[in-house]
């Protein structure tokens, strides 16, 4: 799956959820938990994180664990 | 049923708790106060003879046929303009009444053809029927006199004429025109003898005029002065069967009525609840494509997409598909395979499309074309709800005070609605309307809304919250029942959120273009009703949100769902009639499509793939193991594709290449996939990149139930044999069983026992109740035995209603230099979506191209004149089109409809979606556009590609 696309996907989750406050990071997780084909899931897991914003990318380790 | 006509009580039906009793004709007969004398007597089977009363329209007293005796009164009143009193004793059928009566029809007579025989009324016309009633055997003024024979026929509409000639100028067509439709295009010109019914201006015709071709006049009339031309043709019907529209959303409900399985007509059904006897010129009229030469009614199949078709027989088309989608899955695994049903299918039909690619494909990657409209609805109001559905029944609007309109344009997608709404209107209730577009519903005749916010396309979510902060910080809200309904902490956080003051009108002015006093006046009056509003039973008026794609269809349509919601419980407009969060669906069945477990994360009735318990009803029913992972959203499955690791889809009635978003991206990842399989009733966009084509079934040809917007599941009803020899349900089983899954459905009715057996909420749902009761309303369970016309009225869903933060983000489709100008896009009443249907029919002379609607200022600067052809061009494509000049959209945006191929505009809209469920922006474009000379090279290239891939090898290949 296209990397860059599946980044701008959880940034965008991210920045939305992000008026959530405490609960963003959770929520970001759960979304992409819910919502996200495992190989969706798989290529932003394996990927490169840098160009995550930060609630996207503790959302990621999240769903790591 | 066979053929007769529908009854008619002569006046509209009355609701009043106070009930009255009178005696007709000696016959005791108790009816709600405010009924008249005429319905009184109609609805304790009588007749009273008449000719300018119909049910549909306000009592009109001009004709003078149903004059009545009544004890006590002087004179022979008209019983259409007489209410019932108690007590009142009655006779309709005196010999000082024959009298009377007939001096009338005999004037009436004397100026009209009597070519009854050849008249294409001939036994289905009122003054035929009537004059038979009061016995009429002779006109003693002769036929010589001045008289308005040997008129011409107005022959300008497609579908009906109008015959002066034939007219007794009773006015039902104008006021069905007005009351019934709220166009006001008719009206009766000249005075006393000279009178004359005439569509708009006195040079205009039926087509030139502001006629709609709803057919409410055509209906309304009692002669064949108002006659649908195919019954002109074809002759009276044989029979009519009872079935629901397949174009959008509002689910009316027809008579189909046939001569064997030849359509004559499609007559709005007056018991319908969706639409109480109304109609569109879809519905009603465009139902020619069933029909169309285009129709393919053989399978055919192709080894690539560069081979010409092969007409082959469905056995041979069934294994050719069954043994390329069993490599593919034996090669890549069931993720590699999915599906999309048919939000223009039915529900029976989709939840077999579902079942297909669960029990049959191995994984969740199904989805449907709510993906692209109303998925945010989904999301939204099951995170704030607990439903994903609309809150009201389509009466509700009938009890509102207070209607709110945003990002919908009901006059042209819902016009069925439109007109109850129009209708409310014209009773007093205020409108708001917020859309970057003057819609018609913004200034039409006798209607004005009190405010039009012309937003900025994308800045819906900082609108809603500005007008939450105004609610909010005015101490609007309706704490009662937020604190009885809702989570008060989950408020609390919302309303400090939206009284900072960065979510004020004024600070938001520069984003929304919105003039923040306007803002705030159209926020007061939608908490309170206005200055000066007032009801005897309230303190608060009811008011109501309607809304559409213009909400979704964007980067935050979900966060705007959302704040809908947040405003609905805010004020306390949840929960009884006149209130309510209202989407107004797009297709007929995207409300049943979204039911059956449409999407890739969900089984029927909303509930997650994850649930190991809601899995394992299905895994115990269907003997299958359902994967847990949520499968591919369409999207998703264009990328996997590109990507290599999707490589076969299953359409089933839907259109990707036209209707989705970034044309190119569709195209290639359609191209990278090793079997595309289209059932369709043309070889669509779609099918240029398909290996195997399925042919499809009308609604016509079939049995099953639609869902409309309400919730509503009504029954669809096969009237004919279908052209291609299955219809849809019936192919989908005959794909299923060549994957060897041994499904032995034989009827709609068994798939619906299943559904009713897996999905709590239609538990109580079956064909036989349907039949029984005409519609029912989901949820229909033990809870709500009768259905649900109004949902959360003791109390959400969820349990308590979730006030859910939303905060503007910004779109990231930006304008700039070189592309200055924002591009949103929609719909117009005659056409329906990709044009698949509408394009083959008449509608046609209502709108042949998709234009672009540019303010004069731009096309001013840009040196471009109404009718110049002109290129449109974003960052991801370019296309051209011809230009429409008009401030109906503001400076800056410009606006077009996306129903014909050769334009493509989704050639030019791009891949930014809703946040939540990845819902195209289809609203939001950055474009340029400049004066060009003709087609782009994509649209040179497609059109030959396009017609290169329609190829039908017409000899078998060797």
């Amino acid at each position: 799956m296209d990397l860059e696309r599946l980044t701008y996907m959880a940034n965008q989750i991210a920045r939305n959820l992000a008026p959530q406050g405490d609960a963003a990071i959770d929520l970001t997780c759960q979304h992409i938990r819910d919502f996200w084909d495992p190989r969706m899931k798989a290529a932003i897991l394996t990927g490169d994180r840098s160009g995550l914003n930060p609630i996207a990318r503790a959302a990621v380790e999240r769903l790591e664990g | 049923m066979g053929y007769e006509r529908q009854p008619d009580f002569g006046t509209p039906e009355v609701c009043a708790d106070k009930l009255v009793s009178l005696t007709i004709d000696g016959r005791s007969v108790t009816v709600p106060a405010g009924t008249s004398v005429m319905r009184a007597a109609a609805s304790s089977g009588g007749s009273i003879p008449s000719l300018c009363a119909t049910d549909s329209v306000k009592a009109f007293g001009s004709c003078r046929m149903c004059l009545v005796e009544v004890d006590g009164m002087r004179g022979t009143p008209a019983s259409c303009t007489t209410p019932v009193a108690e007590g009142m004793v009655v006779r309709t059928q005196t010999e000082k009444l024959a009298r009377l009566r007939k001096g009338v029809m005999e004037l009436y007579i004397s100026d009209h053809p009597l070519d009854c025989l050849t008249c294409s009324a001939n036994k289905d016309c009122e003054l035929q029927d009537t004059a038979a009633e009061v016995g009429l055997r002779d006109v003693r003024y002769g036929y010589d006199g001045a008289n308005h024979l040997g008129g011409k026929p107005d022959l300008s509409n497609p579908y009906f004429l109008f015959a002066p000639d034939k007219c007794i100028v009773c006015s039902r067509c104008v006021r069905a025109c007005d009351e019934v439709q709220g166009t006001l295009a008719l009206s009766v010109n000249g005075r006393g003898f000279a009178s004359k019914i005439g569509a708009g201006q006195a040079a205009d015709s039926f087509l030139s005029s502001e006629c709609v071709s709803c057919g409410a006049c055509v209906q309304a009339c009692p002669t064949s002065a108002l006659m649908e031309k195919s019954v002109k043709e074809l002759g009276k019907p044989e029979r009519a069967v009872i079935t629901t529209c397949a174009y959008c959303g509002v689910g009316c409900t027809f008579r189909a009525e046939l001569k064997g399985e030849q359509l004559v007509r499609m007559v709005p059904w007056k018991d319908g609840k969706a639409n109480r006897g109304h109609s569109c010129v879809k519905g009603r009229f465009a139902w020619g494509y069933a029909r169309h030469q285009d129709r393919i009614t053989t399978p055919m199949i192709r080894d690539s997409v560069d081979e010409p078709w092969r007409e082959v027989s469905w056995d041979e088309a069934l294994a050719f598909t069954a043994a390329r989608l069993g490599a593919i899955k034996a090669q890549y695994g069931p993720r590699a395979l999915g599906g999309i049903t048919s939000s223009r299918c039915t529900n029976e039909e989709t939840f077999l499309v579902q079942k297909l690619v669960r029990a049959g494909f191995g994984s969740n990657n199904v989805d449907t074309c709510a993906r692209v409209c109303h998925s945010p609805t989904g999301y939204g109001l099951s995170k704030t709800f607990g439903t994903s559905a609309g809150t009201q029944d389509f009466d509700s609007v009938m009890a509102a005070d207070v209607v709110l309109v945003i990002g919908a344009n009901p006059t042209d997608g819902h016009p069925v609605f439109a007109s109850r709404l129009k209708r409310r209107l014209r009773q007093g209730a205020r409108l708001i309307v917020i859309d970057p577009r003057r819609i018609d519903l913004v200034r039409s005749p006798h209607i004005e809304a009190a405010h039009h916010l012309a937003l900025q396309p994308g800045t819906n979510v900082a609108v809603l919250t500005a007008m939450a902060h105004v609610i909010v910080t005015e101490g609007l809200t309706d704490e009662a029942f937020i604190r009885e309904r809702c989570d008060w902490d989950e408020y609390q956080d919302w309303a400090r959120f939206v009284a900072e003051e960065r979510h004020s009108p004024e600070a938001l002015e520069a984003v929304t273009r919105v003039p923040a006093a306007d803002l705030r006046a159209a926020a007061r009056l939608f908490a309170t009703g206005g200055p000066g509003w007032s009801s005897d039973q309230r303190s608060r008026p009811n008011s109501a949100i309607y809304y559409g794609l213009g909400v979704t269809e964007h980067s935050q349509g979900s966060s705007t769902v959302m704040a809908i919601a947040n405003l609905a419980m805010a004020t306390g407009n949840i929960g009884r009639p006149g209130v309510g969060v209202n989407p107004l669906r797009g297709q007929n069945n995207v409300q049943g499509s979204c039911d059956m477990g449409s999407f890739p994360h969900e089984l029927p009735g909303y509930r997650h793939v994850s649930g190991a318990a809601v899995r394992e009803e299905f895994e115990a029913d269907w003997g299958v193991a359902i994967d847990p992972e949520p499968g591919l959203r369409i999207p998703n499955m264009l990328d996997a594709a590109i990507d290599g690791s999707f490589r076969a889809i299953y359409i089933q009635g839907e259109d990707i290449l036209q209707s989705d978003p970034n044309t190119h991206h569709v195209a290639a990842g359609l191209k990278a996939m090793d079997c595309v399989i289209v059932h369709d009733l043309f070889l669509n966009e779609t099918a240029n990149y398909a290996h195997v084509f399925l042919p499809g079934s009308t609604f016509l040809e079939k049995d099953g139930t639609f869902t409309n917007a309400e919730r509503r599941i009504q029954l669809v009803r096969k009237v004919m044999e279908p052209a291609n020899g299955k219809a849809d349900w019936e192919v989908t089983q005959a794909l299923a069983n060549a994957l060897g899954l041994a499904w032995n459905y034989s009827h709609p009715r068994e798939i619906m026992d299943e559904i009713a057996r897996l999905t709590p909420t239609f538990a109580g749902v079956s064909f036989d109740r349907l039949e029984a009761e005409g519609s029912l309303q989901w949820p229909v369970n033990a809870a709500n035995p009768n259905g649900s016309p109004i949902m959360h009225a003791d109390g959400f869903v969820r349990g308590k209603g979730k006030f859910i933060v939303t905060d503007y983000v910004p779109t990231d489709e930006k304008t700039g230099p070189r592309y200055p100008l924002l591009l949103t896009t929609g719909r117009v009443l005659s056409q329906y979506n990709v044009g698949a249907q509408t394009r083959r029919t008449a509608n046609n002379v209502w709108h042949q191209e998709d234009l672009l609607e540019i303010h004069p200022l731009d096309a001013e600067n840009r040196g471009i004149k109404g009718g110049d052809w002109v290129r449109l061009a974003s960052r991801t494509g370019e296309t051209t089109l011809r230009a429409e000049v008009t401030d109906r959209v503001a400076p800056g945006v410009v606006y077009t409809t996306f129903h014909h191929p050769a334009t493509q505009a989704n050639v030019v809209t791009t891949d930014y979606s809703d946040w939540a469920t990845n819902c195209p922006e289809y609203k939001v474009t950055a474009v340029q556009v400049l004066p060009s000379n003709g087609p782009s090279e994509w649209q040179e290239s497609y059109a030959s590609w396009s017609e290169k891939s329609r190829r039908v090898a017409r000899e078998p290949a060797e």
